[in-house]
């Protein structure tokens, strides 16, 4: 789960980490009450999670009342990458002598959490790494062990960063890294770290991705979920549960398990066809939680055809046949659908679907003659 | 033969009063696995359906000679169960649950490989391993897979690898172990670590393995297999067409930036010398031809 930047910055200070005093304003004069109350200088930012903010001019330093406003009013409602910018971040202005890189993450090949550190921060930490690898410092740290501060210094003096930024890092490094683990984060990232010319050093920005696997002990967390940026599509399958990602093409997926489905979207793809979106009911595949599927097939207006691809494992074949045909007697589907259904019991399954064969509804045997069958249905040419 | 678990492995399940716990431990002992015990501290001398109950993995392993653990404690119990197995004296720890955080699985990963390095851990969030015909532990259903070998299987994938054991058993193939490793950030067990264990075992005469977008695990096996196996490879990649920075489902099934994507996968596995299939059926059929060379 990302987080907007207010929120990543609310989440650093709450483990005492420095950031710039700000406020997140709605509205044109919400924005305004907030840099009047914090002082000018500010700087107005759009909260969009999407990289590529200033560039696309949604970040913009106001000097006073008549530039807030007309950069507020600029930046509320832009379009940055297809993301709308509802929320502005308004924070007292920062005078920058240098911008440093610092994040944390989890090395999966390491299976150890991994530290980085560069005195060129303020830009694309990706192409430095590509460009000048040396430039950046790393360090791994076993979780056991945790982060001491004396590896952290060590590590800190290896980035050659400005000496005078030397305390300031260890001390915002030590607690990044209680705010990555106790926070349980899969990734904090502060891009840039400042050393002010007074010789202050904090974060700048803040990019924050959690586990949401934690949050039976972050209860917390539920603000930030009620907060997830979801299309329409999206929004209705998360209320239902389901785990569906939205897609641009016009054929909806249904499929049990997240590798089958992965493996479901590639084949409507490989025979010339474009998926609406990826969905994966889970092992049961019962009626219940196909209907909810079908229904957020349903209500895509880009879905031309349907295509059910279930695996039978514990749940038998039969169990599905059923589930789906009681399903379809919940749910009134506009597309035509096409099953494969393989594994325990297929036959049987196949039998009870057969009473209900019809221009709306098809099996076919294999995922590749389904896929075919389902991108012609679609109106496209499958191969 | 079969890697890890057979006909004589003997295993304990943490988490066997639960409804999922009972629904699938019954499950596998009517398969034929050797459910010897199940865990509840707070019922300790009770039993499931004639299975008893201990307090402790410590105690189970002490009455019953157990050497596995399979572990279906919900998600917030997962890392404190891995340490009491890896305690209670345990080879292999095969945790089916889903939902752990990534903090949880970085530090019990760790923790065992300093104080219990000895200890296995299969998952979190797989379905388990089963040597068909001898012993299934896990949430496989069991008659999906035709024992015997020569084919030892090797997925991060659920249903992907239910699939990949049915359509082998309907091609007539066996299989002498399918191992699930899940699909979590930090798995205990790598794709390496199978194919070194089925590189050894004598029956094992090839192996298939389906991978996922996301990660580099895929990127690691296709370096040993270039480097250190000689038995044959059938591979399949799912998530070909997945979106960069889309989750799909699995917590480690997400492209980041262009790294970890199943094209850059299938590459490294086909450089490496393994057959790759476009999709599952092929890879499949893939697994048939070379099944039919090795005779």
């Amino acid at each position: 789960m990302d987080l907007f930047e207010y929120q990543g910055k609310q989440f650093f200070a709450s483990y005492g980490i420095p950031v710039s005093p700000g406020e997140v304003a709605e509205t044109l004069d919400d924005a305004v009450a907030a840099a009047e109350r914090l002082g000018y200088p500010v700087v107005v930012k759009a909260q969009v999670q999407v990289g590529g903010r200033g560039k696309a001019g949604g970040i913009k330093l106001a000097a006073d009342a008549e530039e807030l406003r007309q950069h507020a009013s600029a930046i509320l409602g832009m379009d940055i990458k297809g993301h709308r910018v509802e929320l502005v971040w308004i924070e007292v202005a920062s005078d920058i002598a240098e911008e440093y890189y610092a994040s944390f993450t989890l090395d999966r090949s390491a299976k150890k959490h991994l530290g980085m550190l560069s005195a060129r921060g303020g830009i694309d930490i990706e192409a430095v790494a590509e460009e000048d690898p040396d430039a950046i410092a790393k360090i791994w740290v076993d979780p056991v062990d945790g982060l001491t501060e004396e590896r952290c210094r060590s590590w800190v003096a290896s980035a050659a960063l400005n000496p005078a930024a030397t305390e300031g890092t260890v001390g915002i490094l030590l607690k990044l890294y209680e705010a990555y683990t106790d926070g349980d984060a899969d990734l904090v990232e502060v891009n840039p770290l400042i050393l002010t010319p007074d010789g202050r050093v904090h974060a700048l920005d803040a990019k924050v991705t959690l586990d949401t696997n934690s949050i039976f002990r972050h209860p917390d967390y539920e603000a930030y979920e009620q907060t997830q940026v979801r299309d329409e599509r999206e929004e209705e399958a998360h209320e239902k549960g389901l785990q569906y990602v939205g897609l641009e093409g016009t054929v909806g997926v249904i499929a049990n398990g997240a590798g089958l489905a992965m493996s479901t979207v590639d084949v409507v793809n490989e025979v010339g066809g474009r998926p609406a979106n990826f969905l994966d009911i889970g092992g049961g595949a019962s009626a219940e939680v196909m209907a909810s599927a079908l229904e957020v097939i349903n209500n895509d207006p880009d879905v031309q055809s349907i295509f059910i691809n279930i695996f039978g494992g514990i749940t038998r074949g039969e169990e599905v046949a059923n589930g789906i045909i009681e399903a379809l007697g919940r749910v009134e589907i506009d597309s035509p659908i096409v099953i494969r259904l393989d594994g325990t019991n297929a036959e049987e399954g196949h039998q009870i679907l057969a009473a209900h064969l019809s221009d709306k509804l098809q099996i076919q045997p294999t995922m590749l003659d389904a896929a075919r069958a389902v991108v012609a249905l679609a109106g496209g040419d499958a191969r | 033969m079969s890697i890890w678990v057979d006909e004589n492995t003997r295993v304990v399940y943490q988490g066997l009063t639960g409804s999922q716990g009972r629904f699938y431990g019954l499950r596998n002992r009517d398969y034929g696995t050797r459910v010897v015990a199940g865990t509840n501290p707070k019922k300790a001398g009770s039993d499931v359906d004639g299975i008893p109950i201990y307090a402790t993995v410590a105690e189970a392993v002490k009455e019953t000679a157990a050497t596995v653990s399979c572990v279906f404690i919900p998600a917030p119990g997962v890392k404190g169960a891995v340490m009491e197995a890896a305690e209670g004296g345990v080879e292999l720890i095969v945790v089916i649950t889903e939902g752990v955080p990534m903090h949880d699985e970085a530090w019990f990963f760790n923790k065992l490989k300093r104080d219990f390095p000895q200890v296995r851990v299969l998952g979190p969030n797989c379905p388990g391993i089963i040597s068909p015909g001898k012993c299934n532990i896990g949430i496989t259903a069991g008659h999906i897979a035709e024992p015997g070998g020569p084919v030892g299987i090797v997925s991060r994938s659920g249903t992907l690898t239910y699939q990949a054991l049915f359509e082998l058993k309907q091609k007539g193939i066996g299989c002498t172990t399918c191992v699930g490793v899940g699909g979590d950030p930090v798995p205990g067990t790598s794709y390496i670590d199978c194919l070194q264990a089925f590189e050894a075992d004598p029956e094992t005469e090839a192996v298939m393995m389906i991978g996922e977008i996301g990660g580099s695990a895929e990127e690691e096996a296709a370096d040993y297999i270039k480097t250190g196996m000689t038995k044959p490879v059938a591979a399949y990649v799912a998530g070909v067409t997945a979106p960069a920075g889309k989750k799909m489902g699995h917590a480690g099934a997400i492209v980041s930036g262009g790294k970890g994507t199943a094209k850059a996968k299938m590459e490294a596995l086909r450089a490496a010398g393994a057959m790759v299939g476009d999709n599952p059926t092929e890879a499949g059929e893939l697994m048939a031809g070379i099944v039919a060379d090795l005779s």
